[in-house]
């Protein structure tokens, strides 16, 4: 489904991300660990062609995603706050993302219904404007809005940070069902080992933009990880 | 402390993108201010000599003392709209050990170095030399100085009580404007005469310096009027934190038929409706429809047609220029989101465009009454409404892909006080300045007809390509779309 080859990323003389190849086949589940600053982001933001890479290539389901614009009605992200509209309420963005991806208002209004658990009353309904949110809301209102109109890549950065521990268990269960049942590829990256290999069946560490490891998720998987990260 | 703030400021004026990427404008504002600057000194040094042969009888200090009041009552309109209270952010500093005091002092010590302070010694200093050495009293010289200076700084705090009060308004600019009328009228009329009390005062204090004490004294009284306003502004749940609004959602389902470009049209809509400041550009709409007032029923105006088409394009763009020369800055909070969803660019652009459309429309339709003046303004209008339909539009447009400088639409009015300075204008200018060209050569040369006609086929080949323009302007777009991304989602 999407293919990197080549790619790099350089500021300045200092490079950010330098992949060599990396295939992520249709239908998976792709973790993306790594401390600060390895490229996690950065490669997203490549992905969705919101930075231009130095040298090489992103392929979206045979897409070039800096050279045509295609792979957008297939392609869904919530990467961070910006891409929330803060003066609309959560149900007009819904609606207006819906509308961008051929939903009308009732689809959206069906689709929402499964989320309500997450929602916790919290963000339907409510007579507020996005901004007025908090963080975890947002994020909450962030990753549901990616999910509409069963785009076929999914991409979320870090989506477990700043959601309280009941809303995290649920989005674990719902990333796996999504991967399940609509054979969707879902990019995401975390800081938590845990999550990250429950969820994911392939995990790729990065360090200073370059691949150092790259698991297929299985029992020893999170210690593996564990020893690494603990140096 | 000072210091480190100083450098602060230094260092995010020159790292923001803003700054590296329109020095152009910068260069402008540098032309502007050393345009004022000359025109300040030719007073100061024109002055005396002027009054001198007009009015060989009268003193000129008193002279100038009578005109003090119309003086201050400028300076403060100007300063309303060109002159922005120092903005820092504030919030990183809340939890460092700083005195929150030394912050609004700080605040309000970077106001008094603005260049609205030092505009007017351009004037006071030579012609205050000027009066020394024709041999006036160099005392008296020299606390008429310095009581201008404490004036200059009056009117400098004044400003930003009624900036800090205004701004919690609706209509900012209302009050500021019913203020200077409403003290100008009273004058005028002769109710109270200010210009005669101010100069009496003036006058007082020269002769008996003991009571230069009472403007120093209200001075210090301003600025602590404005610390006790900004004092307790400084946590962050009081002003620097958003107020939660009750969200009101609205049917704009008759949107629907514009077609593709819907969802945005519904989107700029709201944007325009839910955000102070690109509400404040609807109401400006009113001042655009009342700006034809000035200038018809004068009859000093009455010969200078090319005037009129400054008018009918004013007139009929004011919305388009406010609007038009932020796009798409005012989507910049969430330009990301944009750029990766499923949107065509022309989509996107289209909207904008037709938004600009129907408001020339409407300003033109709205703006029919002014035929009362004749209906060469009513034909002047209607050129200026396709000149600006067919041109102002795209070179808006055109121009936006060049925008590098974020608006945050979540900022509050705290420390955010017009939102928007001088370059807003400067970019207006040519805009209004190329059609009155357009329209002035031909109309001195071959007639009215000839002018109006060049306006309209400029406009008419504007409109009959217009899809191709917006296609090279979408072109435009995409090639800086990168750029953009990265100049919004910088903060500064």
């Amino acid at each position: 489904m999407i293919q990197a080859t080549q790619l790099s990323k350089k500021y300045g003389g200092s490079i950010v991300l330098n992949i060599e190849s990396l295939n992520i086949p249709k239908g998976q589940t792709f973790g993306l660990v790594g401390n600060n600053g390895a490229g996690k982001t950065t490669f997203f933001n490549l992905v969705l062609d919101l930075i231009s890479p130095t040298t090489g290539s992103i392929i979206n389901n045979k897409i070039q995603v800096n050279k045509s614009e295609d792979w957008k009605p297939f392609t869904a992200a919530f990467i961070d706050e910006s891409f929330l509209i803060g003066y609309l309420t959560p149900e007009e963005y819904f609606y207006f993302i819906g509308e961008l991806r051929g939903m009308n208002k009732a689809d959206i209004d069906t689709f929402l219904e499964q989320f309500s658990e997450i929602f916790n009353d919290e963000i339907i309904g409510k007579k507020k404007y996005l901004r007025d949110l908090s963080k975890g809301n947002q994020k909450k209102a962030g990753i549901v809005a990616a999910l509409i109109g069963n785009p076929e890549v999914i991409i979320l950065d870090e989506p477990f940070a700043n959601l309280d521990p009941t809303t995290q268990i649920r989005l674990k269960k719902l990333l796996s069902d999504l991967t399940k049942d609509s054979n969707s590829t879902v990019l995401i990256s975390s800081h938590d080992l845990g999550h990250i290999t429950e969820v994911c069946e392939r995990i790729v560490v990065l360090d200073k933009g370059a691949v150092v490891k790259d698991l297929e998720t299985s029992e020893e998987t999170l210690k593996e990880l564990e020893a690494y990260f603990s140096v | 402390m000072i210091q480190q703030f100083i450098k602060f400021e230094w260092k995010q004026f020159f790292r923001s993108s803003y700054w590296q990427k329109s020095i152009a404008i910068n260069i402008l504002m540098v032309f502007f201010a050393l345009y004022f600057i000359l025109v300040f000194l030719a007073l100061g040094f024109g002055m005396y000599p002027i009054l001198k042969k007009q009015f060989p009888e009268s003193d000129p200090l008193i002279m100038v003392n009578g005109f003090l009041f119309y003086w201050f009552l400028g300076d403060l309109l100007m300063r309303f709209f060109l002159q922005k209270l120092p903005v820092m952010n504030i919030k990183p500093l809340l939890i460092l050990p700083i005195k929150r005091s030394k912050i609004v002092h700080y605040v309000l010590g970077k106001s008094v170095i603005s260049f609205f302070n030092f505009l007017p010694l351009f004037a006071v200093i030579p012609f205050g030399t000027i009066l020394i050495s024709e041999d006036y009293n160099t005392a008296t010289i020299l606390i008429w100085m310095l009581l201008m200076v404490v004036f200059t700084l009056t009117v400098n705090f004044l400003n930003f009580i009624i900036e800090s009060k205004s701004t919690e308004t609706e209509l900012s600019f209302l009050p500021i404007i019913a203020i200077a009328s409403g003290l100008f009228a009273l004058n005028y009329f002769e109710v109270i005469s200010f210009s005669t009390l101010l100069s009496n005062a003036v006058n007082g204090i020269t002769e008996s310096p003991i009571l230069m004490l009472i403007p120093i004294v209200f001075l210090a009284l301003l600025y602590f009027v404005n610390y006790s306003i900004l004092r307790p502004k400084l946590y962050v749940d009081g002003s620097l934190k958003a107020k939660e609004q009750i969200a009101t959602t609205s049917d704009l389902s008759w949107t629907r038929r514009f077609g593709d470009i819907a969802p945005f049209l519904q989107l700029d809509l709201k944007l325009i409706w839910r955000n102070k400041r690109p509400r404040s550009s609807v109401f400006i709409l009113v001042i655009g429809l009342l700006y034809g007032l000035f200038f018809y029923p004068n009859p000093m105006y009455k010969e200078m047609i090319p005037m009129f088409v400054f008018v009918g394009i004013f007139v009929t763009g004011i919305f388009m220029i406010n609007f038009g020369q932020f796009i798409p800055a005012w989507d910049s909070g969430y330009y990301k989101l944009l750029m990766s969803q499923n949107i065509k660019y022309k989509e996107y652009l289209n909207s904008k465009f037709s938004l600009m459309l129907v408001s020339a429309i409407l300003m033109f339709i709205l703006s029919i009454p002014y035929v009362y003046f004749g209906w060469k303004i009513l034909v002047i209008h209607f050129a200026a409404m396709v000149y600006n339909i067919g041109v102002n539009t795209h070179v808006l447009l055109y121009g936006g892909s060049f925008n590098r400088k974020k608006i945050d639409l979540t900022q509050r009015a705290a420390f955010n006080y017009q939102g928007t300075g001088a370059v807003q204008w400067i970019i207006g200018f040519p805009l209004m300045a190329f059609p009155i060209l357009f329209f002035y050569f031909p109309y001195k040369f071959f007639g009215f007809e000839a002018g109006i006609a060049t306006l309209i086929i400029l406009g008419g080949i504007g409109i009959v390509l217009h899809q191709k323009v917006m296609r090279m302007i979408t072109k435009k777009y995409l090639k800086s779309k990168h750029k953009m991304i990265s100049a919004f989602d910088q903060n500064n």
